[in-house]
């Protein structure tokens, strides 16, 4: 194909170095355009951090971050409060670091379904409602690169779905790259096209299929967690004893061997599949 | 009219006002109010060291509020302390050394009092060229960084991953304030400086829906109260300063009074009676 288009942004082996600790190292990844790569981990690996230092917010202490220039970013950060001194109604905040039309605002805002909003004060809108409104802000500026830590916090599990359909969407529409973190282990974007996996480091990366099979992913989260990814469709509620027994999550034990509820036996049938993983754990 | 002792002063905190409003905005968004009272402090050690050097104040004074918010910035980068510690230490240690130095300077008469509380009537036409060329220059810079800074006042991440440039915008503003602080020393004093920055601003929160909105109303707001405490203290033969900030005070209370026995009306009403 001729040349190779050059990576929007690209971390090579960065880390960052805070109060005699490091949060992460040894980072490397990039984005293309149309690219979309999701960051997972548990509580305190370096997502946020990472995001960070590829964003420019924070340098990084060794290895390097490149941004194209004059790339047009959006960035979504995981908390945003705003000051209730501050007079701020959500279509002033549309235009927030770069003006945008009010066409364009508009349209961003009813794709996230918060157009009835657009005359409300920032601060009497709930944590979904704002998450929502954040995200309408990023994209009516059209931006080349998108980067979304923990977008659907606060947000139900349906608008969950909604919310990994939308972003779909926005990439398949504006073939930006998008940086998407997540908390949630188990449910990761049936669209991405890689994961990275962090614990202060990276401990995997590559397809939701290879991560989820790696065998440091399953490591560090259980069999469990592996079976859940990508599949952004189920969540699991039980585990298998070494019996073959079912016990769910909350700890109770089915006895019966043949459950003679329809109801039980609907509630575990997708166990079979989802690639047989979880009938492993014992 | 430059003539008139009274239409200068008028003309001085009109000026005053102008630029104090828009500024005082971001000192309540960003909850700065302990920092104008640093900086003014600070303005006294800057008034000594004219003195001293034999330059002029209004130089001197800004050159001081600079030091000290750069102080300030390097400080919170180096030591885990929290800003309004910080401040604390920094305004207080300026005023007691201006203190000592002007006490150590036995040739040099200074009216502490006319520094503490301004001397608005005393202002020459040279004061307002200062006044309203550097008020000038300041809403200019400020328009100029307005979405920068108002980006960073919102959130200085997000500010700074989208390219806003939020440390240079925030360095801008506290050269800004250090301006307006040099300024309006001679008008207001040292001492209500902070008050020409945050009583406009607050009043003006009630009635703005936007952020531009409530810069131009604390501007206004503003130039009320100068026409109000200078007229005033005309006609009860107060002192000018203070009674501009009297006539700013009033105001708020007025504007925060009418709600507050609303709400009081509101809840003392008796409920209805559910029906069933």
């Amino acid at each position: 194909m001729g040349q190779e288009i050059p990576p929007l942004i690209t971390l090579d082996n960065a880390g960052l170095f805070r109060s005699r600790r490091w949060l992460v190292r040894g980072v490397s990844l990039s984005v293309g355009a149309g690219e979309i790569l999701t960051l997972i981990g548990p509580n305190g690996s370096g997502k946020s951090t990472t995001a960070k230092m590829a964003l420019g917010i924070v340098n990084p202490d060794e290895g390097s971050a490149h941004r194209r220039k004059e790339l047009k970013v959006r960035y979504v950060p995981q908390k945003v409060s705003i000051d209730w001194t501050v007079p701020l109604k959500v279509r002033r905040l549309m235009n927030l670091t770069g003006r945008v039309s009010r066409n364009e605002a508009d349209e961003a805002m009813s794709l996230t379904g918060t157009l009835h909003l657009a005359d409300s004060e920032v601060r009497t809108l709930s944590g979904g409602e704002f998450q929502r409104v954040l995200l309408a802000r990023a994209i009516a500026f059209k931006p080349e690169l998108l980067v979304l830590d923990e977008p659907v916090q606060g947000v139900d599990y349906n608008g969950e779905i909604e919310m990994y359909e939308l972003i779909r969407k926005i990439r398949d529409d504006l073939q930006c790259g998008v940086l998407l973190i997540s908390h949630d282990l188990h449910i990761v974007m049936a669209a991405t096209d890689r994961v990275i996996c962090l614990n202060g480091h990276v401990c995997c990366c590559g397809t939701p299929k290879t991560v989820a099979s790696s065998q440091e992913y399953r490591d560090l989260f259980g069999d469990r967690a592996a079976s859940g990814l990508a599949f952004y469709e189920h969540h699991h509620d039980h585990h298998h004893l070494s019996d073959g027994k079912v016990i769910s999550k909350d700890g109770s034990v089915d006895e019966d061997e043949n459950p003679s509820e329809g109801v039980s036996v609907k509630k575990f049938e997708h166990s079979v599949e989802l690639n047989g993983v979880d009938s492993n754990v014992g | 009219m430059l003539d008139d002792f009274f239409s200068r002063a008028l003309i001085a905190g009109v000026g005053v006002a102008l630029v104090a409003g828009p500024l005082g905005c971001y000192i309540v968004w960003r909850r700065l109010a302990y920092f104008g009272d640093t900086l003014s402090h600070a303005a006294l050690l800057g008034v000594a060291l004219a003195l001293l050097f034999q330059v002029n104040i209004t130089l001197s004074v800004f050159l001081v509020s600079v030091f000290a918010s750069l102080a300030l910035v390097l400080l919170q980068r180096r030591i885990t302390l929290s800003a309004d510690a910080l401040l604390g230490l920094l305004a207080h240690s300026a005023l007691a050394v201006g203190m000592v130095a002007l006490s150590f300077m036995s040739w040099v008469r200074v009216d502490l009092m006319g520094f503490l509380f301004g001397d608005i009537l005393a202002v020459t036409p040279f004061d307002i060229a200062v006044i309203w060329g550097g008020g000038l220059f300041v809403l200019l810079i400020l328009v100029i960084f307005w979405q920068s800074l108002f980006a960073a006042t919102v959130n200085l991440e997000l500010a700074q991953a989208e390219g806003m440039k939020p440390e240079q915008a925030n360095i801008i503003f506290m050269m800004l304030m250090a301006a307006v602080i040099a300024i309006s020393m001679k008008i207001v004093g040292v001492l209500l400086i902070t008050s020409m920055l945050i009583f406009p601003a607050a009043i003006a929160r009630r009635f703005a829906s936007g952020p531009e909105q409530m810069a131009l109303i604390a501007a206004l707001v503003g130039i009320i109260a100068v026409f109000g405490g200078l007229y005033g203290s005309l006609q009860w033969d107060t002192p000018a300063g203070p009674s501009i900030v009297v006539a700013a005070s009033s105001f708020f209370i007025l504007t925060v009074i009418p709600t507050a026995s609303f709400q009081i009306f509101k809840n003392s009403q008796p409920e209805r009676p559910e029906t069933k």
